[in-house]
């Protein structure tokens, strides 16, 4: 059996797709290098879910084309359908069953006789952390061991391209290093992994290269590397003591950082990017000279931070909006009928 | 909407840690196997349904209680009115009310598949390389046995009741199987509707509205000849009294060749026009 592991997994030309006045596609193209874990970042109803569903073979484009492994997922879903598995946002097993009964399930309609289905069952339960809970229904399941039997059934087979659909929202910090740590082996016996999340540290942790997705389009490529620093590499929080001191903070700081200051809805708080691209200084040095600075004008801070930018900070920087937040799959089910 | 929707009874002592090496064991690509066949990944199917029965035995009611109170009721509602005693009426009523039963259950086949889409489960089958009516025609094998169910309690309570059929075991089982045939092919109406229509609620819904004029505009309860001209026109193209007319033909040891060839060829159009309809709703979604 040959595995491809070179060359690209996935192309995208221009995909578009709409459910009804929704535009959840707007010419999406993407380039996935095979055998890397590549990150689609974006707030709900970017059109990341959707991406993944037309590149899985659920649903078709209005237009473009998408190949994986070079096969046409319109003209020749069977034999992406072959080569690919789907952990999605939603169950991906049967909620009434248990976890043995769903791996057994799906392992026969993989086309693996009685015998060595129950084998290779019991064998993913077992490198799962999930024998002791394999004859209970999988709806009793925490949510920790519901990502992990839903990613259990997803390679089943192997297969040479996993699509996961934001696999650690909703799940507690232990479970999701726990998928990290599985979605790491997984790449590492070369199967490629097409993650979506909403959390720019995930696609950080995961991803060799990300594509920022917004309103059904990529508006930004490249390894977490080249786009934080094309961004800035921190953010400075601030809350102040006296709401009444605002303005002038905001004076001292645009002085100090030489860059534009956001003023938050909360009076007392502003938010500044340092360490932008183009300038000299790194952006704990600059940080440094802002708190200095106000401290010398007299002006009380309660809480200084400095940090990696979050994925509403990447947002604003990269579109002049902020990530606003919808649910892709209501309007798809929603139109689709 | 987010799927933090969890029971925490994961006993705690044990945390999973993920081990490179136990991992690396199942990740290790094995040689693919060949695909199933496509009457193989039905039957796979199919045993999902029974597994579903096996933990959630309740959704039997509607194959169990429902028939029985059906026939309880109208037996003794109309039997004295219509035929003089219940017992009398029964002969003629049971045939009728074990299609009306049986046929009213075919509706939870669409409901069924609404609550595995809506769910997410049937995102899925449909990424499986199998062949593509599988996930659906083994949603109805397991129906099938629920017609079946459905058929034989009621049978046995026509027969405490005193139904007494002149076709013998051959004639009711001929009698059973025709009614599971339709059945199968009416099921594919439902399954197009569980596909196009947004919510259970609304799969009920339409259900209902087919199901009763279908059922009652019959010669389910009592003979058409009684009926104005313009209704009888309406039961005569009735699929519905086709298959009762034939049934009760097996059943009474008289059958009646010209009803069930007119069944036989509903059911075709039924799994033609329906199953290609599903099947173009379902890839097409």
């Amino acid at each position: 059996m040959s595995r491809r592991t070179t060359g690209l997994a996935i192309e995208a030309e221009g995909l578009t797709r709409s459910f009804g006045d929704t535009r959840a596609l707007a010419g999406i193209d993407l380039q996935v290098p095979a055998g890397t874990v590549y990150g689609l970042l974006g707030p709900n109803g970017a059109g990341k879910t959707t991406a993944v569903r037309v590149l899985a073979t659920l649903l078709r484009p209005d237009g473009g084309s998408a190949r994986v492994f070079g096969h046409d997922v319109v003209d020749e879903a069977d034999k992406v359908r072959s080569r690919v598995s789907l952990t999605g946002q939603y169950a991906s097993v049967d909620e009434d069953l248990t976890g043995t009964e769903n791996l057994v399930l799906l392992a026969r309609l993989l086309g693996l006789r009685k015998p060595a289905a129950r084998e290779r069952a019991a064998a993913l339960l077992a490198a799962f952390g999930l024998t002791e809970a394999s004859d209970r229904q999988v709806k009793k399941y925490s949510g920790g061991m519901r990502r992990r039997i839903d990613i259990a059934a997803s390679i089943l087979n192997t297969p040479d391209l996993l699509f996961l659909d934001e696999p650690t929202t909703g799940l507690d910090p232990r479970s999701r290093n726990q998928v990290w740590e599985i979605v790491r082996a997984v790449v590492s016996h070369g199967t490629t992994v097409l993650l979506t999340t909403q959390y720019l540290d995930e696609a950080d942790q995961l991803a060799g290269r990300i594509a920022v997705v917004d309103h059904g389009r990529v508006i930004a490529e490249g390894t977490p590397g080249e786009l934080k620093s094309s961004i800035g590499s921190g953010t400075v929080h601030l809350r102040l003591r006296d709401p009444a001191q605002r303005p002038e903070a905001e004076r001292v700081l645009r002085e100090a950082l030489d860059v534009p200051v956001q003023l938050a809805a909360d009076p007392v708080a502003l938010t500044a990017r340092v360490g932008e691209a183009g300038t000299d200084l790194d952006a704990s040095a600059q940080a440094a000279r802002a708190l200095s600075n106000l401290a010398r004008a007299g002006i009380l801070v309660d809480n200084f931070s400095l940090g990696q930018p979050s994925l509403d900070e990447v947002f604003l920087a990269l579109t002049d909006h902020p990530a606003v937040p919808t649910d892709e799959r209501d309007d798809e089910l929603e139109a689709a009928r | 909407m987010s799927d933090t929707t969890t029971t925490t009874t994961e006993r705690a002592p044990s945390v999973y840690v993920p081990s490179a090496e136990a991992l690396a064991t199942v990740l290790a690509p094995g040689a693919r196997p060949p695909r199933p066949s496509a009457l193989g990944a039905s039957l796979t199917f199919g045993w999902r349904a029974m597994l579903k029965i096996k933990h959630v035995p309740e959704q039997l009611f509607d194959v169990t209680a429902f028939p029985i109170i059906m026939v309880l009721m109208f037996t003794y509602l109309f039997g004295g009115a219509l035929a003089g005693s219940p017992r009398d009426y029964l002969q003629f009523f049971l045939p009728g009310i074990m299609v009306t039963s049986v046929v009213m259950i075919t509706m939870y086949t669409g409901i069924g598949l609404n609550t595995d889409i809506e769910k997410g489960i049937f995102d899925r089958f449909r990424t499986l390389p199998v062949w593509r009516p599988a996930a659906l025609v083994g949603m109805i094998f397991g129906d099938v046995l629920r017609y079946i169910l459905a058929a034989v309690v009621i049978l046995g309570l026509g027969l405490v009741l005193g139904f007494r059929p002149e076709g013998g075991v051959v004639g009711v089982v001929t009698g059973i199987g025709l009614l599971v045939v339709f059945s199968f092919a009416f099921s594919w109406v439902w399954t197009f509707f569980g596909l196009i229509l947004r919510s259970e609620k609304s799969v009920m819904g339409v259900s209902m509205m087919v199901l009763f004029p279908l059922t009652f505009l019959s010669n389910v309860f009592v003979e058409p000849s009684t009926m104005p001209g313009w209704l009888q026109a309406f039961v005569k193209v009735n699929p519905v009294t086709q298959l009762v007319a034939a049934i009760r033909g097996a059943m009474s040891g008289e059958s009646d060749p010209s009803a069930t060839m007119w069944l036989l060829l509903w059911s075709a159009g039924f799994v033609l026009v329906f199953g290609t309809l599903t099947m173009y709703r379902y890839n097409r979604r």
